[in-house]
């Protein structure tokens, strides 16, 4: 055994180290290293913010400067989740204002946060500069405004995707003249219109900013206003993107664009008309990023831009593109790395859109980087599936979703597990996977056996009995969340396989046959599990044991049972004596 | 593989409550994987007799919650209410938003605080609770009083009252 390093010798080395994933590794070395890495840690990521308290993490490193939280289960986006189930940061807020008080920033996913809570932020850290939130919701733009006249050097305010209570566009006028540090502001989920000429001076002191999201109410001259105050952004949502035509507003907003020569991200273009597209042809050749999924723009008006969007890297975009866009696509962007196509017509009956499986072959077989699929299609066949694997064994995330439930491959009326086992065979990086569509306990099988590096995985309307859980539990050496709606196991695979999900991050089930006794065992065998029902109708004691429950949520923890559930989630004491308990505290 | 089976494991017509005479088909958007029964709707006139539903029924469609999977929040005008019952230590916020009718929000409340309520046209006697709401001129009303969208849109916050007397005051 050698000499033991000094400490500030290790500190130095882990100052290179950003990776968590790294620093996690380290801290498990001994404990003297374990120390080192601790004390010198400044992002801290939690996954679960109920798998530790705020309190442990807090201690535990003190010189934290950003701390990322996630809250609800993602099934939560598709209102699988009641209203009220948790995901509150007001304990972390409260903890960290009082020990560490140096915090700068705070992202949030999935979590629940009041007016209070950005108040006490406002007030607390007094270096604050950043705050993202992510699909969050319980607060109103009055939080908002605190955030903007408190925090004296903020650099970045994002608010992506929550639900505001809008009490209507003051909020931005806080922003004091004093503050020239923006570089980042996103307020494109607010509805209420902002004065205009806040924003213009906002954007006119802000000589950093660099990305600027737009709201919807935000129209076409304002947009023209703006992008002549900041020319140098590399990222903008514009808002509405439609007026009736003028040819004197269309030649001013491609000069306008034509100006913003750093401009990499394009997003917004909500209710975007085809004779304003042109003028974003300037810009297509340096974009890396494009979100059309707010365009209702159908072909052949997307082609222009499409084709001129040579260095395209991410792609976001609605169903109206259709296989003939996508061959546009496949032709010219051959730099995709990501492609997202979404269903313009959620509706079930109403799909009458020539988007097919072939839209995303032909991408699949072109763009050799792509490794990021998110697709929303009617129906699929075995042979896509089969063709997309070979051509991009390189693929990490695999989303598909075929909106029929039950769908087979359409051509031969079989399942798809055929398709399925393809791409975990082929695909030996995969990291996410969705299957949809019709799919027999062999597709899980096929999954367990392959999917060796997928951590997370979701599953609905699929499978034939306990058979597909017991496949993923024995198998999926690396899974770590796991969802599944919809699908007809019960209690004896998941029983059987307890032990797996200690080494998971969380697992969903709603709406299959799991049981509440099964629930008891499962909670008492495993101590380091929540085991949390879920189950609006009826309390799970009002019922014979081996009723199915609704929802179960479980994950697993360090904190113990939570206390602040609402009536219709009960978590399982791993005393028996207690038995079901549903401690809510207001 | 029928999706209803697997769904509910129940068959919908079974559970289906419906007007109409015996035999006709009527069609009406369902929502699945959270079973809910077809109460009928409530109408605009407390006539007890206007029974009549819905002029032209919609083409039959079914809608499950939480498919396809694509965030909704794409409706983001959020405004909650306060729902209070008498004798529940909490507060709780709905978005009524998230209701089309008196059904669904009736419903909802129900799941909420964990008791039935009774039928409006019977002036909700027989469980002791009636709810009410206050409207934009702070005056108390009874749930159900005005058609849905006035309703939806001036309601400031719930009540759940219980007790009969409460219900001559109003």
């Amino acid at each position: 055994m050698g000499l033991p390093l000094p400490s500030k010798v290790l500190e130095h080395i882990l100052s290179f180290i950003d990776s968590n994933e790294d620093r996690n590794s380290v801290s498990l070395v001994c404990k003297s290293w374990f120390d080192t890495e601790r004390r010198t840690r400044k992002r801290v990521f939690v996954g679960n913010c109920y798998s530790v308290s705020p309190v442990t993490v807090s201690r535990r490193f003190p010189k934290m400067r950003s701390l990322t939280l996630k809250g609800k289960p993602h099934f939560a986006d598709y209102n699988l989740v009641p209203d009220g189930w948790g995901g509150y940061a007001w304990p972390w807020i409260e903890v960290l204002a009082k020990k560490n008080p140096l915090l700068e920033e705070i992202r949030l996913k999935r979590m629940v946060i009041t007016d209070e809570c950005l108040e006490m932020i406002a007030a607390s850290f007094k270096e604050f500069k950043a705050l993202v939130l992510v699909s969050c919701e319980g607060f109103t733009t009055d939080g908002i405004a605190a955030i903007a006249a408190t925090c004296r050097n903020l650099e970045v305010l994002e608010l992506r995707e929550c639900i505001v209570e809008d009490l209507g566009g003051d909020w931005l006028s806080y922003f004091p003249e004093s503050l020239t540090s923006l570089v980042s502001l996103d307020f494109s989920c607010l509805d209420s219109e902002v004065k205009l000429s806040d924003l213009e001076r906002l954007v006119s002191r802000s000589p950093n900013l660099k990305s600027l999201k737009l709201n919807r109410a935000v129209t076409l001259e304002g947009l023209e206003s703006l992008l002549r105050r900041a020319p140098q952004l590399t990222d903008l949502g514009t808002g509405s993107f439609s007026a009736e035509f003028e040819p004197e507003m269309f030649s001013k907003l491609s000069k306008a664009f034509a100006e913003c020569k750093q401009l990499k991200s394009l997003s917004g273009l909500w209710d975007v008309i085809p004779e304003y597209l042109p003028a974003l042809y300037s810009v297509c050749p340096g974009l890396t990023s494009l979100n059309l999924s707010y365009a209702t723009v159908r072909m052949p008006d997307l082609v222009g831009i499409l084709r001129r969007c040579w260095k395209l890297q991410k792609l976001w975009v609605m169903d109206l593109i259709e296989d003939k866009g996508l061959q546009t696509v496949a032709m010219r962007c051959k730099d995709l790395r990501e492609l997202r196509v979404f269903p313009s017509e959620p509706d079930l009956d109403d799909v009458s859109v020539a988007l097919t499986e072939e839209g995303l072959v032909t991408v699949s077989r072109s763009c050799r980087k792509l490794e990021s699929i998110l697709y929303f299609c009617v129906q699929f066949t075995n042979a896509a599936l089969v063709t997309i694997s070979r051509y991009r064994p390189n693929i990490k995330c695999f989303r598909l979703c075929v909106i029929e439930p039950f769908a087979p491959d359409h051509i031969t009326r079989e399942p798809l597990d055929e398709g399925f086992r393809a791409i975990v065979e082929g695909c030996k990086d995969l990291r996410r996977l969705s299957v949809s569509g019709l799919l027999t306990d062999k597709a899980f099988e096929y999954i367990g056996k392959h999917a060796k590096k997928v951590r997370m995985l979701s599953i609905a309307f699929a499978g034939d009995s306990d058979l597909m859980l017991h496949h993923l539990l024995s198998g999926c050496e690396g899974l770590k969340k796991l969802e599944i709606r919809d699908c007809p196991f019960g209690d004896s695979a998941l029983l059987e396989h307890a032990a797996k999900l200690e080494t998971m991050r969380s697992l969903w089930m709603s709406s299959c046959f799991v049981s509440f006794g099964a629930c008891k065992v499962l909670s008492q065998k495993l101590p380091k599990l929540n085991v949390e029902v879920i189950d609006e109708m009826y309390p799970p004691e009002s019922r014979p044991e081996n009723s199915p429950v609704e929802r179960i949520y479980i994950y697993r923890t360090l904190a113990g049972p939570r206390l602040d559930m609402p009536e219709f989630v009960w978590t399982i004491h791993k005393n028996p004596e207690v038995g079901v308990s549903n401690l809510a505290i207001k | 593989m029928a999706y209803e089976e697997v769904i509910n494991g129940l068959n919908l017509k079974d559970t289906e409550l419906r007007l109409g005479l015996p035999g006709t088909q009527e069609q009406q958007k369902q929502e699945v994987s959270c079973v809910k029964s077809n109460k009928r709707q409530f109408h605009q006139s407390n006539d007890e007799n206007n029974l009549k539903e819905e002029s032209s029924p919609p083409p039959a469609k079914t809608q499950i919650v939480g498919w396809p999977p694509v965030r909704s929040n794409r409706n983001k005008n959020v405004s909650y209410v306060k729902v209070s019952m008498d004798g529940a230590p909490y507060l709780r916020k709905i978005d009524l938003k998230m209701y089309k009718n008196y059904v669904e929000l009736l419903k909802a409340l129900e799941n909420m605080f964990k008791f039935t309520i009774g039928e409006y046209s019977e002036g909700y006697k027989g469980s002791g609770f009636v709810p009410t709401y206050e409207d934009k001129d702070g005056d108390w009303m009874l749930v159900g009083d005005v058609p849905w969208d006035m309703f939806s849109s001036s309601c400031q916050k719930l009540r759940i009252m219980k007790g009969s007397e409460d219900l001559a005051s109003l």
